[in-house]
């Protein structure tokens, strides 16, 4: 027989448990939600606000918030482009053979992780001079292409160190998530496929991927966040929210440059509003797919 | 035989792809550590380059720099880094398993929408929030304070799913025992539960450690005055677009990044651990 729980616990115990998460959720998550969404409908000056409806909407039908969107998914679009296809390759390595020599790999490779942005976002910038004696301008020049402006040459040449950038913090993660996923693959499998006389391709691509899609499902969803999000490494390379032509201006970027440095409240207010809206939809997807709403927590 | 030497031949090719790609991986810490003893001047003027690589010739007056320059800040700055990470992990570390386990062992009205709201939550990234935090904070008179910087992060959606799939784990009849034995449920967190968890612990306490050690953007919207600062905010200061204080810099960003490599090389699997066991498998 079950002991029932009325032992030593009363109906508010549970209550008392999840206390701090309600508290936390409505002050730091709901609380700001709904004020922001109330001054995405408001002219807020100080002392006295003043509602104009969709207003601050139609103010973002504006070039330089388009230049912003279009640089956030364009860096979504690449980093998940890059930051799926080559830590599931790697990983697949780093599950067979020398365990040991697998696994100094795997923490080379993890290792930039652990930086700061600031720290990383500097020596990119140093790597990366525009001088002809930075270290990736001679190697250019050493293998016959022209040196560049990297920080201040244009769209094409700050997407390509944001993503280096990228390439160089994250790949160690994603490949951590799917060798997760790659050891739940019962070796039976495998072992079969040998038997069938199945090559290493064949494996890959019908027993591997078939077999990670939730692991994949999984890292692209935390990477169009992160990408949808990413502010932070653009604001290092180019100090601040100012750079050339808005080659690194970001959705979130914008935010900041106009709440918190012209405080044009209402119209960040919409931004962020935006924002949730998208990363709102993509999340109630992710959790259709894993079946979080049919049943709770459920292992796969 | 044909078979054993295309392996091999494969074998070979995947370790020279991967010892390039760590090469690779590598060099911006290997120029980091190196650059952090050359003139800043020079890397002003040309960046890393081929002779900052060449490991001759180091310049160690740099490390005085973080003694002298604005009469030592840096090390208010690595004190305030600490003592957030400090308070930050332990209170995110109670509050989230304490949450965690009212989760995972109660069943009560509301369950099944805690659940989903902390694995939503878990998905909504900071940056969309800081407007409506900022104001918050403002309204709280929590603004350049260390409290503005820590309490938006104590309950951590992630470390609660962590927590809770680590709890789910754990046998009922050892908490069922307690009952027996007379404890009150509080007394069965601490005393029975808690004890057993260290592993989960651990990883989670590493993970929070780091997040809040590298926190880059709440803390440069809460933190305003220079004695306050975090060193992520601090060593941000130093870097300007025409004009960057290197000397600092860079010696400071590798005193800043050489404890955590030091960690994560003892404590590794705990990292690890931290990243996947809360996350979803297959």
């Amino acid at each position: 027989m079950k002991l029932k729980q009325t032992i030593g616990t009363s109906k508010i115990t549970p209550y008392v448990f999840i206390f701090p998460f309600i508290a936390s959720f409505l002050i730091f998550y709901l609380y700001p939600i709904i004020s922001t969404f109330i001054m995405g409908f408001q002219l807020v000056y100080p002392g006295q606000v003043e509602f104009i409806g969709l207003e601050n909407y139609r103010k973002l039908n504006n070039p330089e918030f388009k230049v912003a969107l279009l640089n956030s998914f364009r860096y979504t679009i690449y980093t998940l482009l890059l930051l799926i296809p080559l830590p599931l390759v790697l990983s697949v390595w780093l599950n067979s053979g020398n365990r040991t020599i697998n696994s100094i790999y795997r923490s080379i490779l993890y290792v930039p992780t652990l930086i700061s942005v600031v720290v990383a976002g500097t020596i990119m910038r140093l790597l990366f001079a525009s001088s002809n004696r930075g270290i990736i301008n001679t190697l250019a020049i050493a293998l016959g292409a022209e040196p560049r402006q990297w920080l201040l040459g244009g769209p094409s040449q700050a997407m390509i160190l944001l993503l280096i950038l990228a390439l160089w913090r994250w790949v160690g993660v994603n490949i951590i998530y799917f060798l997760s996923g790659l050891q739940a693959i019962p070796d039976e499998l495998y072992e079969a496929a040998n038997i069938d006389g199945a090559s290493g391709f064949q494996k890959f691509w019908r027993i591997t991927i078939p077999l990670v899609k939730n692991t994949t499902i999984f890292v692209t969803t935390i990477s169009i966040f992160g990408g949808l999000a990413m502010f932070e490494e653009s604001y290092i390379l180019w100090s601040g929210t100012a750079s050339p032509n808005n080659a690194g201006l970001t959705i979130v970027g914008y935010l900041y440059k106009k709440g918190f440095q012209e405080g044009e409240m209402g119209m960040t207010s919409a931004i962020g509003i935006v924002l949730l809206f998208i990363v709102f939809t993509l999340n109630t997807t992710f959790l259709k797919t894993f079946g979080f709403f049919e049943s709770e927590g459920r292992q796969r | 035989m044909t078979i054993v030497k295309h392996r091999s031949v494969n074998t070979i090719i995947k370790h020279i792809v991967l010892v390039f790609l760590c090469l690779v991986y590598l060099l911006p810490l290997y120029s980091l550590l190196l650059a952090a003893f050359r003139p800043g001047r020079d890397l002003l003027r040309y960046g890393i380059t081929l002779q900052t690589l060449i490991p001759t010739g180091m310049n160690f007056a740099n490390i005085k720099g973080l003694y002298t320059i604005r009469e030592g800040i840096y090390f208010t700055w690595f004190k305030n880094s600490l003592v957030l990470l400090v308070v930050q992990a332990s209170l995110a570390l109670f509050f989230s398993s304490f949450v965690a386990y009212g989760i995972s062992v109660y069943h009560f009205k509301g369950k099944k929408t805690v659940t989903t709201l902390v694995i939503f939550l878990m998905l909504v990234p900071i940056q969309i929030l800081i407007l409506p935090l900022y104001k918050l904070m403002i309204t709280i008179s929590l603004m350049d304070t260390f409290w503005g910087v820590f309490l938006p992060m104590i309950v951590s959606p992630f470390a609660i799913f962590f927590f809770k799939q680590y709890i789910d784990g754990i046998p009922r009849d050892l908490i069922d025992a307690g009952r027996v034995d007379g404890l009150n449920e509080y007394a069965i967190f601490f005393r029975i539960v808690v004890p057993i968890m260290p592993p989960a612990f651990s990883a989670m306490a590493i993970f929070m450690s780091m997040q809040s050690w590298n926190n880059f953007l709440w803390p440069l919207i809460v933190l305003r005055s220079g004695n306050k600062f975090t060193l992520p905010i601090g060593l941000n200061t130093l870097l300007t677009p025409y004009n960057s204080a290197y000397d600092l810099l860079l010696i400071g960003a590798l005193a800043a990044t050489l404890p955590i490599i030091i960690v994560f090389i003892f404590f590794q699997r705990y990292f690890i651990a931290g990243l996947t066991s809360g996350g979803v498998k297959g």
